[in-house]
């Protein structure tokens, strides 16, 4: 299974992990972000406090921690959805601290949210349409022009297709997307911010609410952002999914980051488990007690029958 | 009771002087409510400082009509830029609070002692329409058939008037079905996605507030032309309220949704208060004195509204798909 989605890219993301230190802000070899000394501080709660880290180009970086760690503060400090107390940070050696979120987006980086925010009384294909840059539409005199815009709107019609049929929600085009379930609303929200064009997704818990049927669709859409040459970055909580896609993995515990390193390994840092995951979080039952639980369960499930039956 | 009156007050209605100048403003409301969910209460003051600005520069100034209208317009960007820079960041909420306090300031300082000499206290203003009628094509006399017609002046007046309310409506139109439209629609449904795809909300939130208070304004000259005059207290909060009634009854975010709500609302008015007065004075009511006739209308419409929106809450052209997805 593994085998079998490693690609060319993914080999060259795991690469550049290969050598690096387990230390929290190793500096990477090609970084698309790199922050510095990020505090948020809500009155006497220090939500963030980041030293220092960096996000490696073309690789899935995940960053996991307890709830309340400040991962989502965290992002939205990233991109301009909150002001920090302090701390610089650069996309693509860019300085982006202060910059408003639709500058943030615009330069390249592009987020989703905890809560899927689609926008419910849009079309699939409207809200899919507003995620396309530089409309020549969207200028208030070329507005009411439509010949100014119709060829421009025509072209980001077809490009919108062409994702929603990548996403599977091409036969919802045309409904509200306020009617669309959960899941397809984390797919629509996805699809939406790769009409943006960006060179860093930040997925904000995208499998969040999503039902397992769907959770292996989203997991493919994920790893094909990097196969695409997209930089992601992502906050979950679902360690299988930490495990089997992303490439290096980014520990933050009470707004600082505590730890780095690539996703087999992490589990079993000693800070880590300190931290978040508790001392029996990778060790699985021990045999015995394996042995024990399935006896019980067996029993219980004879006793039932046994019940049916006489009746 | 007097049918032909009952009947010609009310077709008259239909198309009259309060008919075109709440579609304007309701027009007005519809940009910001219906499209970019902006909660403006305030649009009586983009009424009233376009009506004092054409007033104030005709009458008391003696400039020409012309410049009057471009005062009156650009005193209704003026104020949306004011009202928009610092509410517009904030939630939706504290919009609808500043606007309605701002229009409320904007009435007592036209009505004030203080600046009797400007705005002509609680008497208003008058005497400045002259340059609008010396504009009418039509020569004096009366125009129409049987009941059914009005003198040069009503009738140059509700031309300009619906020819405004069309243009309107078609800037609208063009508008809503243009990438520029979706963008505010999307800021109505969810602001900070909007953001996140690169989108100024903040810019597109001020577009939004000064086309609608322009189109809004455009009713405070139709009143202040149509009538000669301008007092502070037509340009009261009831006014701003009227015209929300008129959006939601059309329908919100349609584009003929406040020209049509507008001209059932004052249809059903004035069809209510004939009959009632009718009735009144026939003596087929006799609980009722004439003069309880007037707030008696408004409590039938009012009931009639509640019952419009029990049983269909998406007003005349909504969408029910979209009502049925409000509640999240």
């Amino acid at each position: 299974m593994r085998a079998e989605t490693t690609t060319e890219r993914k080999a060259a993301a795991l690469a550049a992990f290969k050598d690096l230190a387990r230390d929290p802000g190793v500096p990477k070899p090609d970084p698309i972000l790199v922050v510095d000394n990020v505090v948020r501080r809500f009155g006497g709660l220090t939500a963030v406090e980041v030293e220092h880290v960096e996000i490696q180009r073309g690789s899935i970086t995940a960053l996991i921690g307890p709830n309340g760690a400040g991962k989502t503060t965290f992002f939205n400090q990233l991109t301009g959805f909150d002001t920090a107390d302090g701390g610089t940070w650069a996309f693509n050696g860019n300085r982006m601290t202060g910059v408003p979120a639709h500058r943030v987006a615009r330069a390249g980086m592009v987020r989703t949210f905890q809560l899927t925010k689609a926008l419910s009384r849009l079309t699939v294909m409207e809200n899919m349409r507003l995620g396309a840059q530089q409309q020549r539409g969207e200028n208030f005199w070329r507005a009411l022009i439509p010949s100014s815009w119709r060829g421009q709107e025509d072209a980001i019609t077809e490009q919108a297709e062409e994702l929603l049929a990548r996403f599977k929600l091409d036969t919802k085009r045309e409904d509200f997307a306020g009617s669309l379930s959960g899941g397809q609303r984390k797919l629509l929200e996805m699809a939406r911010a790769l009409m943006v064009k960006p060179e860093l997704v930040m997925l904000d818990e995208p499998m969040a609410g999503v039902n397992p049927a769907l959770t292996q669709s989203l997991l493919g859409h994920v790893k094909d952002l990097r196969e695409q040459g997209m930089t992601v970055l992502f906050v979950e909580h679902d360690m299988d999914m930490v495990r089997d896609i992303s490439d290096w993995v980014i520990v933050m515990a009470q707004g600082a980051i505590i730890a780095e390193g690539p996703p087999d390994t992490i589990m079993s840092d000693a800070r880590v488990i300190d931290a978040y995951l508790g001392a029996h979080h990778d060790a699985p039952l021990s045999d015995k007690e394996l042995e024990e639980q399935l006896h019980e369960a067996e029993e219980a499930l004879e006793a039932e029958i046994e019940e049916e039956t006489q009746k | 009771m007097d049918w032909i009156t009952i009947i010609s007050t009310t077709v008259k209605a239909a198309i009259g002087v309060e008919t075109v100048l709440y579609a304007l403003a309701a027009i007005g409301i519809n940009i910001h409510f219906g499209y970019t969910g902006l909660l403006n209460f305030g649009q009586a003051a983009f009424m009233g400082v376009a009506g004092y600005g054409l007033a104030v520069t005709v009458a008391v100034m003696g400039l020409p009509f012309w410049l009057g209208i471009i005062v009156g317009l650009a005193a209704a960007v003026v104020l949306a830029i004011v009202l928009g820079i610092p509410t517009l960041r904030l939630r939706a909420d504290y919009l609808a609070i500043v606007t309605i306090a701002a229009a409320e300031i904007v009435r007592l300082i036209f009505r004030s002692v203080a600046f009797k000499d400007i705005f002509g206290g609680s008497d208003g203003q008058r005497g400045f329409s002259d340059g609008f009628y010396a504009l009418n094509p039509f020569p004096e006399g009366t125009y129409g058939i049987g009941w059914f017609s009005f003198n040069h002046r009503l009738l140059w007046v509700l031309l300009v008037g619906w020819i405004l309310v069309g243009i309107s409506c078609g800037i609208v139109y063009l508008l809503m079905k243009s990438p520029w439209g979706r963008v505010l629609k999307a800021i109505r449904e969810d602001e900070d996605a909007v953001r996140s795809l690169g989108k100024n909300v903040f810019s597109y939130k001020m577009q939004s507030l000064i086309l609608g208070g322009v189109i809004g304004c455009l009713g405070g000259f139709v009143y202040g032309l149509a009538f000669a005059s301008v007092q502070p207290d037509i340009f009261g909060t009831e006014t701003t309220f009227f015209a929300y009634t008129i959006v939601i009854l059309g329908g919100a975010a349609r584009v003929f949704g406040p020209v049509v709500g507008s001209m059932i609302f004052w249809v059903l008015l004035v069809l209510v208060n004939g009959l009632l007065s009718g009735a009144v004075e026939s003596g087929i009511i006799t609980f009722m004195s004439p003069v309880q006739v007037g707030p008696v209308r408004f409590i039938l419409v009012g009931l009639g509204l509640i019952l419009l929106l029990v049983y269909r809450p998406q007003g005349i052209f909504g969408d029910k798909r979209e009502i049925a997805i409000d509640a999240r």
